[in-house]
Parts: structure tokens; C-alpha cells; sequence
């Protein structure tokens, strides 16, 4: 068979080869804080086949009704490019920043990028010494807690997350929320 | 978002709505009433200035809009009622998304309080046009409604041009607020960049310059920029002798009679087009979008140029193919920098183009748009070269619907100036061409405005004929009408092994009767020697013609890159024999469209 690399890539009308390998980037997007700017940008994501891995947004000025929306996507760099000028097209986006372009452009490894989790975690005995020792380890602070439960507060790269939450498993892990990733450059210069 | 302190008149919204269409320049709409729009339509119904199309569905205000815009680059303008209204306007949105077109769509909605109580006719339209417009608004406060509107005709008509919703609330038409001008201090957010950077400018205009076998390929994005962008192009045409071809949208813009013209370029476009996109050296693409019916397999694509790449839309670029000198801007703009950097520094050796024109030459000799003439049957090509013909001097507005028509159209009528050619390029949608002409000859009331249109299309908005004879617009339907789907059919030849599953159109109506039943003029002709004298027929009359021109029902569309293939791969007329034909698409390229 010479069946080639012929794969389609989100569309069958396209058959370009894929030799670029997908990165995880994390965007800003700067936007008007109007009803539907997040449909908006969810909906280009979802209506062209681009990959969502984490998404946090909130009003960041109040008095110029401006947000800002994080995003941590999959793509190959080809890909990557298309999604910026594609969320530029949107009339309420003021700027988007492909930060970790901008780590990279400034010799570093990739952005500042910090996630907060709650846990809760319940049970007694020698479990609940191990876990609230754990969440001493890990820097998560109790913010509630009976004599069965624990709810932690733990903030950090998603990674420290991911390890914290493997940890407790065992130890009588109930629930989890996390925010997603809240990401900005290093240095003085703003987005 | 508006500035708010210059005219502020207290009116109701229904009454800003119509204020503000004439504040825009707005001098017909068309639309269709309903329950969430009458408040608008009580206010037209009281004024004379703006002047209301009424068609019999949605779409066709919608197409018949975008038919308004395109011949007259103005803003196209429909207004329609909630619900089924809003969601039969989805597809010239659409369509009109895909081809850049301004229309600034006006939909009722049911009243604010009953948002999201499932109302009846309700729906949520700014949820369903949100990826299928530009931008979109629900105004929820008559205060808002002026400005919105304004900024909407401004979106609609700025930057890349397209299709942008405002939905009104009908507590919101019937609201008193105050009524504020247009003078909008555009959105910070929103800034289309016009001017090209000229030192990327610079970049291609020198290896312009140093090109031994450039090529132009140009876009609807030089119609779109307006007529001066076209001059500019034929301009450049001229100063550097290098020859240019077109997409289907961008017809008109350079002339076909003009000596560097090479025909449309892609799918069905001529051998000598597409062979010089494959093996030039340098690629100037102006106003178009590298879009799959114009390359071909992508990894194929003209694999030995640089290539240069003009369009507003930062997003169009480096999005199918690799581009060397990217130029973000409008065409026109660019275009005259282009012009005076070449006219400064750059001295066109046209002889150094010699050979690269006489290779071309050796490909032009291929003919690749022949076909076997017949004395006893119609053949499609045949009857779009005596349209051309015989109307050539007039002064005629051509749309079209989809399939292989609309392609023999884009090969063998022949445009001399932009705006002429009205044609659903990237949605392809059946239907568009009767109501298109309906818009175009609104727009143009003593132009010669003819859909050539294929049986089976023309039969998806039909019922446009009847609001073409309320308006005594004369519309001329010229239906090559060869029984069949001829591109599904000719698709299920090229990829199905012949199985003509649903192409065929049985109880086909008599288009002459039809025409009469709706109060307009119906020719049939059978015979080659009597087609003239038909079209000169339906020329003169001074009603709306459906024209049923019974053609050769198996011609089938040629030349064609199959699915799959590249440039220089061509399936060309007289080598398409049914064996060809049935091989000329493997597994591959099956999976494709």
C-alpha cells in the first residue's frame, strides 16, 4: 500500500502531511466583559477543531469592563498561529498574547502559570494525620474541617496539583475543584 | 462605545430602526413580516424613503441582499421576524460569511421579559448566528439600539466585509429612548489594519522584479476593496507583463478580453491557469484565500515559488499554504503602494518574460475548454457562448446557482468589469442565484440581470420568481436544464462507479407554465439554431423569464483536477473517456469532496 501520510486534519478537504509535532501553549486574551464574549471564543475553539485543555476568565479592569481570558491549548505551531489570528477576528478581543512565545522570546522555559485547587478529603484515624501531614508538605492550607473531613486549599503549577491530588487518593479523597490555569509573563512588561 | 451628545432625539426604537437605515445610506431592505417585527414594519409602512422588498422566504432576502451588495458594494440589508425567520436567515449568513459580503441582518425577537421561556417563535439567534456572522447583538435597551446599529453597518462594511445580526427585542421597538447619529467612535477592539507595511511591500516588489515566471492570482478580496482596487491591478498587470488568473470570486477584476488574462484558475479552471500556478517561480495572490477548490492536494501546491500573499485578514494568511512575504492590508491600499514602488524602482524586462509566455502559449494551445459541438442538441457550453454573445454589449449583471452550470458559466461568460458576477463561491449554495438577480436588479433597474441557473438549483428558491414579478423586476432565468444534479452526477461517475443514486430529478415541472403561473414569461428551446432567437426573446421582454434551455443531459464539467490531485494532473475534455473518467479519483482521494 502506498497509502502515504494522506491523514485529514480536522477537515477532509485538507491532506497536508503532518510533520509538526503539537506543543501545549497558554494564551491571553484580553476582552470586552460583554454577554457572549466566552461563547464566542469557546465556540471558535469548539467550531474549528482546536483543542481546550484549561480555561479561566474573569473581569480583571472593572472600569473599562475588560477581561481576561487564559487558555491552555494543544496544537502544532502552524495550528497554534492560525488560533491567535483567528480569536484576533473576533470584534471584542483587544490583544492576544501567546505567552509561552513570549517566555521562549525572553530565554525562558514558558510563563508563570499557577492553578488553585480545593480538596476535601475525609476520613479518621492514622489516614487523616497522613493527609493533613501531606498538606503540610505541599503548603495547602485547611480552610474547613470537622472530625471527618478535610477541605484543602492548595495553589500551584498544575503539576504540584496533579501529585497532591494522586497523593490523597488513597487517603479518602471526596471532591475536587480546580481553577484553571491563571498564567502572565515574567518581568516588568505587561501583556 | 458612541459619543451620544450631538442629535439626541427622543422615538421609539421601531422608529430608530428605520432612522438609522436611512442615517446608513439604506435604500432598500428586504425582508418578510412577522409577529416580533411589526412594530418596524408599522414604521416603514409610514415612510418612503426606505423601501421594502417583501420576498416569500427568508433565504431569498438574504441572497437577494448579498446580490444587492455584491453589484453595488454597498451594504445589503434584510429584516426578518423571530425564530423560524432569524433561523431561515442562517444560510445566506452563512454564504455570506464564506464570500466577505456585507449584509446587516435585522431580526425581530420576542419581547425581553420572555427571553429563554421558549415563546412562541422564539429562538436564540445570536446563539445560532454567533459562528455563522462577523459579530452579532441582542439590544435588551432602546437607548443601546441606535449605536448598535450603527456599529453594525460599520463592522458589516469595514475590514474584511461580512454578515452581522442585531436582534430587537419587540418590547425594544415599541421602548421610547433617545435616537443618537452615526459618528461612532469605533470600538478599540475592533481595528481593521488598512495600509500594508511597505517594507514587506518592498520585499515583493523585488522579487517581482527578479521573477522569470510569475503569476497573479487574484481574489474577490480586490472586488471587495472596490473599483479603484481593481483599477490598481490591471495597472500592475500592465507595468510588469506578468500574467494573472482568478478564483470564481474574483472575476471581473482584471478583464477577461485583456491580453495577460489566463482564464479561472482551480477545479474547473483552464490547463494553461493551472499549470503556470504549478511550475511559476513567484506567486502574487491578491484578495484570495488559498481556498481547497483552487489548490488542489496541498502538499503538491505549486512547489518550486515564493509566494506573496495580500489580504486583510491576518488569519487568511499562512492558514492552507506557507506564504514568503506576507502583506496584511486592503488590496487598494497595497495595490498603490505595489504600483509606485514598481514605477520607482523596478524596470519591467518583459523580455526576460518571454519564454515563461511561451510555455504558457503551448498550454493555452491545449483548449482545454472545448467540447464536442452538436447539430441536433444543446450543448451547455454552447449556450452560455451565445448568452455571451448576445448580451456581451449590454449592460448585464450575471449571478448563478451551484454545480456544473455555475462553473461553465465562470468558463465561458466573459467579464470585463468587477461587480458583474454574482456567485455563491465558498458555501456553495444551491438556490442563491434567482433571488441574487431579484437584489442585483433592485439595486440596477434598467440593467440586464440574468441568472444562469441549472434545473435542479433553480427550484430551491422558486418562489422568488413571484417576488420578482410584485417588484417588476424583469429577472432573466436562464436554466440549463439537463434533468439531472450534473455535478452530483458527475461526481457519482468520477467516484461511485456510475451509480446515479438520487441525481436524477423525475417529474420535472414545465418551467414555461411555471413562469406563466407566476405571472411571468416562459420560453423553452430544444435546438441549437433556434437558441439565438430565444435569447433574443427573453432579452426583450419586459418581465421576469424563466428560460428553459433543454441542454445535452450528460455533458459533464471539463477540465477538473480530481480530488486528490495537483495542478499539473489535469483530467482535460478530450481525455475524459468514461474509463478516465471512472479512474481518475483513487481511494484516496474518495475520502475527499
Amino acid at each position: 500500500m502506498n497509502a502515504q501520510h494522506l491523514q485529514p486534519t480536522g477537515s477532509a478537504y485538507f491532506i497536508a502531511k503532518e510533520t509538526e509535532r503539537p506543543e501545549n501553549h497558554t494564551l491571553s486574551v484580553l476582552v470586552d466583559n460583554e454577554p457572549g464574549v466566552l461563547a464566542r471564543v469557546i465556540g471558535l475553539f469548539s467550531g474549528r477543531g482546536y483543542n481546550i485543555e484549561s480555561l479561566t476568565v474573569s473581569e480583571t479592569e472593572h472600569e473599562k469592563h475588560l477581561s481576561r481570558i487564559t487558555i491552555v491549548t494543544r496544537g502544532t505551531p502552524h495550528v497554534l498561529e492560525q488560533i491567535k489570528h483567528q480569536l484576533e477576528r473576533i470584534v471584542p478581543v483587544h490583544r492576544v498574547v501567546d505567552l509561552t512565545v513570549r517566555s521562549h522570546e525572553f530565554g525562558q522555559e514558558r510563563p508563570l502559570e499557577r492553578e488553585l485547587a480545593l480538596v476535601k478529603v475525609a476520613g479518621t484515624g492514622e489516614a487523616r494525620v497522613e493527609a493533613l501531614r501531606l498538606a503540610d508538605a505541599f503548603r495547602a492550607s485547611v480552610i474547613d474541617a470537622n472530625t471527618e473531613h478535610f477541605i484543602f486549599e492548595i495553589t500551584g503549577k498544575g503539576s504540584k496539583l496533579d501529585q497532591f491530588i494522586a497523593i490523597m487518593k488513597p487517603l479518602g479523597l471526596v471532591e475536587i475543584c480546580r481553577t484553571g490555569v491563571a498564567a502572565m509573563n515574567r518581568g516588568p512588561q505587561g501583556m | 462605545m458612541s459619543n451620544g451628545q450631538s442629535e439626541r432625539r427622543e422615538m421609539t426604537g421601531a422608529e430608530m430602526v428605520v432612522q438609522a437605515l436611512k442615517d446608513n445610506g439604506v435604500k432598500h431592505v428586504f425582508g418578510y413580516p412577522g409577529g416580533a417585527v411589526l412594530p418596524i414594519y408599522d414604521e416603514i409602512f409610514q415612510q418612503d424613503e426606505v423601501e421594502h422588498i417583501l420576498v416569500r422566504h427568508e433565504q431569498g432576502a438574504g441572497h437577494a441582499a448579498e446580490g444587492y451588495a455584491r453589484s453595488t458594494g454597498k451594504a445589503g440589508v434584510m429584516l426578518v421576524t423571530s425564530g423560524p425567520g432569524a433561523t431561515n436567515a442562517v444560510t445566506p449568513l452563512q454564504d455570506a460569511l464564506m464570500d466577505s459580503i456585507p449584509l446587516v441582518c435585522l431580526t425581530g425577537q420576542v419581547p425581553t421579559s420572555l427571553i429563554g421561556s421558549d415563546a412562541f417563535q422564539e429562538c436564540d439567534t445570536v446563539g445560532i448566528t454567533r459562528p455563522c456572522t462577523k459579530h452579532n447583538w441582542l439590544v435588551k435597551d432602546v437607548n443601546e439600539l441606535a449605536a448598535t446599529i450603527h456599529e453594525a453597518f460599520h463592522v458589516a462594511t469595514t475590514g474584511r466585509p461580512g454578515p452581522v445580526v442585531v436582534d430587537i427585542p419587540k418590547d425594544v421597538q415599541f421602548a421610547r429612548g433617545f435616537y443618537v447619529s452615526p459618528q461612532i467612535a469605533p470600538r478599540t477592539s475592533y481595528q481593521p489594519k488598512l495600509q500594508g507595511d511597505l517594507e514587506k511591500i518592498k520585499a515583493a516588489v523585488e522579487l517581482m522584479a527578479g521573477a522569470k515566471k510569475p503569476i497573479i492570482y487574484s481574489g474577490g478580496g480586490v472586488i471587495n476593496s472596490g473599483p479603484e482596487a481593481s483599477h490598481l491591478l490591471r495597472e500592475l498587470v500592465d507595468l510588469t507583463g506578468f500574467p494573472i488568473t482568478s478564483t470564481l470570486m474574483g472575476l471581473g477584476a482584471y478583464p477577461a478580453s485583456g491580453k495577460n488574462w489566463m482564464g479561472m484558475l482551480g477545479m474547473h479552471g483552464t490547463y494553461e491557469a493551472n499549470m503556470a500556478m504549478h511550475d511559476c517561480d513567484v506567486m502574487i495572490c491578491i484578495g484570495a484565500r488559498f481556498d481547497d477548490r483552487i489548490t488542489g492536494r496541498l502538499t503538491a501546491f505549486s512547489p518550486n515559488s515564493k509566494k506573496i500573499h495580500i489580504d486583510i485578514d491576518p488569519s487568511s494568511i499562512n492558514k492552507n499554504v506557507h506564504t514568503e512575504v506576507p502583506i496584511i492590508g486592503d488590496v487598494g491600499r497595497v495595490l498603490e503602494d505595489m504600483v509606485r514602488l514598481w514605477r520607482a524602482t523596478a524596470k519591467a524586462d518583459k523580455k526576460a518574460l518571454y519564454p515563461w509566455w511561451e510555455q504558457i502559449a503551448k498550454w493555452r494551445a491545449r483548449d482545454s475548454l472545448a467540447y464536442k459541438m452538436n447539430n441536433d442538441v444543446i450543448m451547455p457550453q454552447y449556450a452560455i457562448q451565445r448568452l455571451y454573445e448576445l448580451t456581451k454589449g449590454m449592460d448585464t449583471y450575471i449571478t448563478t446557482e451551484v454545480g456544473q452550470h455555475q462553473m461553465w458559466a465562470a468558463q465561458h461568460y466573459h467579464f470585463e468589469k468587477p461587480n458583474r458576477w454574482m456567485t455563491s463561491g465558498g458555501l456553495g449554495t444551491m438556490g442563491y442565484g434567482l433571488p441574487a438577480a431579484l437584489g442585483v436588479q433592485i439595486a440596477h433597474p434598467d440593467a440586464l440581470v440574468i441568472d444562469i441557473a441549472g434545473d435542479a438549483s433553480v427550484q430551491m428558491t422558486m418562489q422568488e420568481m413571484s417576488a420578482a414579478v410584485q417588484h417588476d423586476a424583469p429577472i432573466k432565468i436562464f436554466i440549463l436544464n439537463n434533468q439531472y444534479m450534473g455535478m452530483v452526477r458527475q461526481w457519482q461517475q468520477l467516484l461511485h462507479g456510475n451509480r446515479l443514486s438520487h441525481s436524477y430529478t423525475e417529474a420535472m415541472p414545465d418551467f414555461v407554465k411555471l413562469a406563466e403561473a407566476y405571472g411571468g414569461h416562459g420560453i423553452r428551446c430544444e435546438k441549437p439554431d433556434e437558441l439565438d432567437d430565444a435569447i433574443k426573446e427573453m432579452i426583450a421582454v419586459k418581465k421576469p423569464v424563466l428560460f428553459d434551455c433543454r441542454v445535452a443531459t450528460l455533458a459533464n464539467c471539463f477540465p477538473m483536477i480530481p480530488s486528490g490531485k495537483a495542478h499539473n494532473e489535469m483530467l482535460l475534455p478530450d481525455e475524459a473517456t468514461d474509463e478516465a473518467v471512472a479512474n481518475a479519483i483513487d481511494a484516496k482521494g474518495r475520502e475527499l469532496v
